[in-house]
């Protein structure tokens, strides 16, 4: 009996702990009134968060995350995360914001809240500079390089107009010799993919050309922050309005930010 | 349980695949047959510096991968300036290869023909031209036939890498269904009928062909 009335009483605490923590739960608040913003960032994700030389945290969203903790003029905790622990460090309180090339999906919007976009993540058509080239029509009578059973090869398959000319490869190093070695002008690929060429041969970089399936990359926050959820998208907002955005999307993406980001 | 009815959508896709082998293939069995003949004839009569460059060929191509060869001609040459499309690049790599390999086979027939033979044809008052045909090319060739034979049908079957290059043959077909319907025990199956019955077919018409070369025995 005694045993029992200890838990009892045990889990009546808990509760009422688990209650004050939803009833205070404003974390624009508590990051202000501790002077700190926690941000879980990717440490193994280039170019969105990965060690650099000095064995500091460097990336998109590194550079995202200072931002964010300069524009609200707080200190910084870096912490890192992996993709499969970010969330849950989110839900745990263990941090106050999720920056670490978090996409959206049905799945995620049922367990925390997301800002707008903040960087450039898609499949889409490549190329050189000559090739003009705007939309998936324009395709027709050309021939794009892709690797074969890719999603973007299955989404040339059922947007292209049918006299497009696709050369499938056996993998992404092929697909993308192809292109290097000139063999292929267009091809379709992820934007991270087309950095790479552009980091490593900055003669052939390719230029972006049209989307083929979008999903960006958006801010991750605890659900029902709506206050921080505003701040967020207000800075975010502002650092795309003022270029800073793009700044980083050259520095990181050696892109700019495709046309209509964010908007 | 097997979806082979899976497949039954894709067949024109197999079927233009086929087509795309059984051209390649003929093709570049003519072309490699002419080319191993000219060089295994260089080779057996023809002078020092040109021995030495067909024997710096034959060495080349026998001793290096044959996807090194496809690479090196598509993803290669184009550094020098030298585009050529999946299609044509397979046919060269192709027609180079069993071009080697068939010199070395064709050699091999016309260095079984003995001097004294051809000294005999002189002696009987055979033309330059019925002597190279009746006395050495077709002897030759019957000697080696079956090597020759086989060798084609490892060309044909080694085709099968030029899929690689996105060439649109029988085994890009193969893989282009796979990774579509993710029926990888189907697809390869009938793909590997399909190259059988390609070897098959390609055997019967060689031996046709060798029946009505090697006719001079059965003359009276």
């Amino acid at each position: 009996m005694k045993r029992l009335a200890k838990f009892l009483g045990k889990t009546l605490i808990i509760a009422a702990g688990l209650s004050a923590l939803n009833a205070t739960a404003d974390v624009l608040q508590d990051i202000k009134k501790r002077d700190l913003i926690r941000i879980a960032v990717p440490q193994d994700f280039p170019p969105f968060g990965s060690i650099g030389t000095d064995l500091k945290p460097q990336g998109i969203d590194v550079d995202m995350a200072n931002y964010i903790a300069k524009e609200m003029g707080v200190d910084i905790e870096i912490v890192p995360v992996t993709s499969a622990n970010r969330i849950p460090y989110l839900q745990t309180k263990k941090v106050d914001l999720v920056i670490s090339s978090l996409g959206k999906n049905p799945e995620r919007e049922k367990a925390i809240d997301f800002s707008t976009p903040y960087a450039p993540f898609f499949l889409g058509v490549f190329g050189s500079k000559d090739e003009s080239v705007s939309s998936i029509e324009e395709l027709a009578g050309k021939t794009v390089g892709v690797t074969r059973g890719s999603v973007e090869d299955l989404e040339l398959e059922k947007y292209a107009p049918k006299s497009v000319n696709v050369r499938r490869f056996e993998d992404n190093n092929t697909t993308l010799t192809a292109y290097l070695s000139g063999q292929v002008n267009l091809i379709a690929t992820g934007n991270l993919v087309a950095t790479e060429i552009a980091t490593r041969q900055p003669k052939r970089a390719p230029e972006s050309k049209f989307m083929l399936k979008d999903s960006p990359c958006y801010i991750g926050m605890a659900e029902g922050e709506t206050a921080l959820q505003a701040e967020v998208n207000r800075l975010i907002q502002k650092a795309l309005a003022n270029g800073d955005l793009n700044k980083i999307s050259m520095k990181w993406l050696k892109a700019p930010l495709p046309k209509g980001f964010g908007v | 349980m097997l979806h082979f009815a899976d497949l039954l959508q894709y067949s024109d896709v197999f079927f233009s695949g086929l087509l795309t082998t059984v051209e390649l293939t003929v093709l570049t069995t003519i072309l490699g047959i002419a080319v191993g003949t000219s060089c295994a004839s260089i080779r057996q009569y023809g002078n020092k510096t040109s021995q030495r460059v067909v024997s710096i060929y034959v060495e080349l191509i026998r001793n290096t991968p044959f996807i090194v060869q496809l690479f090196f001609i598509f993803f290669g040459l184009p550094a020098l300036g030298v585009r050529l499309s999946p299609w044509e690049a397979s046919m060269i790599a192709l027609t180079i290869n069993l071009g080697a390999y068939s010199t070395e086979i064709i050699r091999a027939g016309l260095a079984s023909i003995s001097k004294g033979q051809i000294e005999a044809a002189k002696v009987l008052g055979l033309t330059f031209r019925q002597t190279l045909t009746r006395v050495i090319f077709i002897p030759a060739f019957e000697k080696i036939y079956p090597a020759l034979v086989s060798q084609c049908i490892i060309v044909m079957l080694g085709s099968a890498v030029i899929s690689q290059i996105s060439v649109e043959d029988l085994t890009y077909a193969a893989n282009l269904v796979q990774s579509r319907n993710f029926r990888a025990f189907e697809s390869y199956l009938v793909t590997a009928a399909l190259y059988l019955g390609l070897s098959i077919l390609l055997r019967f018409a060689f031996n046709s062909i060798g029946k009505r070369l090697f006719v001079y025995r059965e003359a009276p």
